[in-house]
């Protein structure tokens, strides 16, 4: 029979096969739900990865979207695996996403029609600051109360939806919007917009701020005391405290990162390729990045990989819901089976697989 | 008799219908994190049988079949969620939250033909002399078989948990797994049996909503619902009896704020909306700050079990 044996560390090779492996079981499995829903599976998998870059007709189209995609789904992610690595479950990702777009938005309309240098940067503290608020409610509740984490943060979305659609139908609404909801356009303001930085990549400020939030994560975990704090704390709650790991600082800490970088997605996608405060704001980038930070391993680096082939899967599935009459349903049930055969997984990282023959006991 | 426009006695009848969803996918993961495993999947679960019992009552016509397609649905989807944390030995957090989005995407896959259909109605059992009391009578004794069998689990799966011996293992499996494992019990085996029977449950809540409460189909139909009812668990400290009270004081406020949107009262329609979530956050909240330390939560919840 089969039994696993506990490895005294996890295995390095498993921790970078196994998402791959996961990428390519999800394909497999994929393909036989596209199979079973009367679909050419080749063509349908191919369509979703292949076709957005290299697809001649499609690809000078699909390909800087891969970076506007990519670009809030790492900035998300990189925040929420600082705390997952913690044992510090925020889910609330998708409330701080839109609380930032809102207060980073607010910000900006009020100083509307005025045109100076200073507002975008304005807006962009002003959202991160949002999103930091925001995750600051579930981290003292916790911290003061021992309140648990995961459902307030994720009753937050809730909470931030309404808030969105009343900033959408009431105080942020296009004043010569001609009664329809949401508000001004700010990706056509100058002094508040978020443009393409190079034609043709995509790449808006929102993307470079997902790369420096890579690079400063990776400082953080690999040369900060903190990040080894943060490593602690997931690995060993008990001995992080006798070392001395202030827990209350690293769970304010953890849900302020997450909060803030959340935000500041929110912010740079209202003020580009969103371009408006609307009722169906909230994509869902916010659950998503929970699965770019799993398939990243909770590694900046992973999760920059990870982060791109998650967008893949959204404009591929938006082509081949054109092209191939694929419902958008079916790329939510892929990422969901891509999140579950990852970890199903992770059993052969921490665990190795022996075969035993079956003893008398 | 009469409030702003609001009908006291509607008020209550109705605040029983939209307390059953929470109610039996709260009492299910009762029964799931008594065994000791946190699964935040009920709300993939629940409007995985949601869509489930839609689609089997819209096709047979049936809705009594409908409720059963939805308790198997449910119970299916949660055997994922079991593969993983008890034979992949998966951390359950993620794996809870990897059903939610599966059970959302599939829900929303298979009911994408089903919109706008109205499903057949499930008939009101009135209960004979009963009903007629006045007042009483049409807020308590006249509502479908699914009410009263939401009320009866409550007392059911108290009597089970409490008198029992099977219930009695379950909750050993849940306070110390590895006593109860040298004691020759089954964990993974009880643990997968808890965990189904949370699906099941959740399906059924689920399917009352598409079902009855609504009755139609919409994409993300339980808007929430799963996560209200898993607070409500952590509200009623792992008691059924609690649980009761929990469910039916969210329904309340649920029905309380739409009859309160209905009547055009003078606040925002969003604040309203938000309100029961709220209202849970604060519950939340109101419970942690009085326990000092030691909770009523199963002592191995969350916690992996490997034999080896």
């Amino acid at each position: 029979m089969i039994t696993f044996v506990k490895r005294p560390e996890p295995s390095k090779v498993w921790t970078i096969a196994t998402p791959i492996l996961a990428v390519v079981l999800t394909m497999i499995l994929g393909g036989l739900l596209f199979a079973a829903m009367g679909k050419d599976p080749v063509a349908a998998i191919r369509t979703i990865f292949w076709d957005p870059l290299f697809n001649e007709q499609f690809a000078a189209y699909s390909r800087p979207q891969l970076l506007v995609k990519a670009g809030p789904l790492i900035l998300i992610a990189i925040g929420l695996s600082l705390g997952f690595k913690a044992g510090i479950w925020n889910i609330g990702a998708e409330g701080q996403y839109i609380i930032g777009a809102i207060t980073g938005a607010s910000v900006g309309l009020a100083l509307y029609p005025l045109d100076a240098w200073w507002i975008f940067p304005l807006m962009v503290i002003a959202g991160a600051l949002g999103g930091f608020l925001w995750a600051m409610i579930p981290a003292l509740l916790k911290t003061k109360f021992n309140t648990n984490e995961i459902l307030v943060s994720l009753m937050l979305v809730y909470v931030a939806e309404q808030i969105l659609a009343s900033a959408a139908l009431g105080f942020l609404r296009n004043p010569e919007g001609n009664g329809f909801p949401g508000s001004r356009n700010l990706s056509q303001i100058p002094a508040m917009s978020n443009p393409e930085l190079i034609t043709g990549t995509g790449a808006h400020w929102g993307v470079v701020a997902a790369f420096a939030s890579v690079v400063a994560a990776y400082v953080l975990i690999n040369k900060h005391m903190l990040g080894f704090q943060i490593r602690l704390t997931g690995e060993s709650p008990r001995a992080a405290r006798f070392a001395g790991v202030k827990d209350k600082l690293l769970v304010v800490f953890c849900l302020g990162a997450a909060g803030a970088l959340a935000g500041l997605a929110g912010l740079f996608e209202v003020t580009g390729p969103a371009g408006q405060i609307s009722i169906d704001f909230g994509a869902g980038y916010g659950f998503t990045a929970i699965i770019v930070a799993f398939l990243g391993r909770l590694n900046p680096i992973g999760i920059l990989l990870a982060g791109l082939l998650l967008a893949l899967t959204f404009i591929g599935g938006e082509l081949a819901q054109f092209m191939l009459g694929l419902p958008s349903a079916a790329i939510q049930v892929f990422q969901g089976m891509l999140l579950m055969i990852l970890l199903a997984m992770d059993i052969l990282v921490n665990y190795r697989v022996m075969l035993v023959k079956k003893e008398a006991s | 008799m009469d409030f702003g426009g609001i009908n006291p006695v509607i008020l209550l009848a109705s605040l029983m219908v939209a307390s059953t969803p929470i109610l039996l996918a709260a009492l299910g993961e009762m029964v799931t994190e008594k065994s000791g495993v946190l699964n935040l999947g009920v709300e993939g679960m629940m409007i995985f049988g949601a869509v489930c019992g839609f689609i089997a009552a819209v096709e047979t016509g049936s809705p009594t079949l409908g409720f059963v397609a939805a308790a198997l649905g449910g119970m299916a989807l949660s055997m994922l969620f079991a593969v993983l944390t008890q034979i992949f030995l998966t951390t359950q957090v993620p794996a809870g939250l990897a059903l939610t989005l599966m059970g959302l995407g599939l829900a929303s896959l298979l009911g994408q033909n089903y919109v706008g259909i109205k499903p057949p109605s499930l008939p009101d059992l009135h209960v004979p002399l009963l009903q007629d009391i006045p007042i009483l009578g049409p807020i308590l004794f006249q509502h479908d078989a699914v009410v009263y069998l939401s009320l009866l689990s409550v007392v059911a799966i108290w009597a089970f948990l409490k008198f029992t011996r099977a219930g009695l293992v379950l909750r050993a499996v849940g306070e110390n797994h590895a006593a109860a494992h040298a004691l020759g019990y089954k964990v993974k085996l009880v643990r997968f049996a808890a965990i189904g029977f949370g699906g099941a449950m959740a399906g059924l809540g689920g399917a009352y909503i598409s079902l009855v409460r609504v009755p139609q189909w919409t994409d993300g139909i339980t808007a929430g619902i799963g996560w209200i009812a898993l607070a409500i668990v952590v509200f009623a400290s792992w008691r059924a009896g609690r649980v009761l009270i929990g469910a039916y004081l969210f329904g309340g406020i649920t029905v309380l704020q739409l009859n309160l949107q209905a009547a055009g009262a003078k606040v925002p329609v969003e604040l309203l909306s938000m309100s029961p979530f709220l209202a849970t956050i604060l519950v939340l909240v109101v419970i942690s700050a009085r326990r000092h330390g030691a909770s009523n939560a199963p002592a191995m919840l969350g916690r992996i079990f490997h034999s080896s």
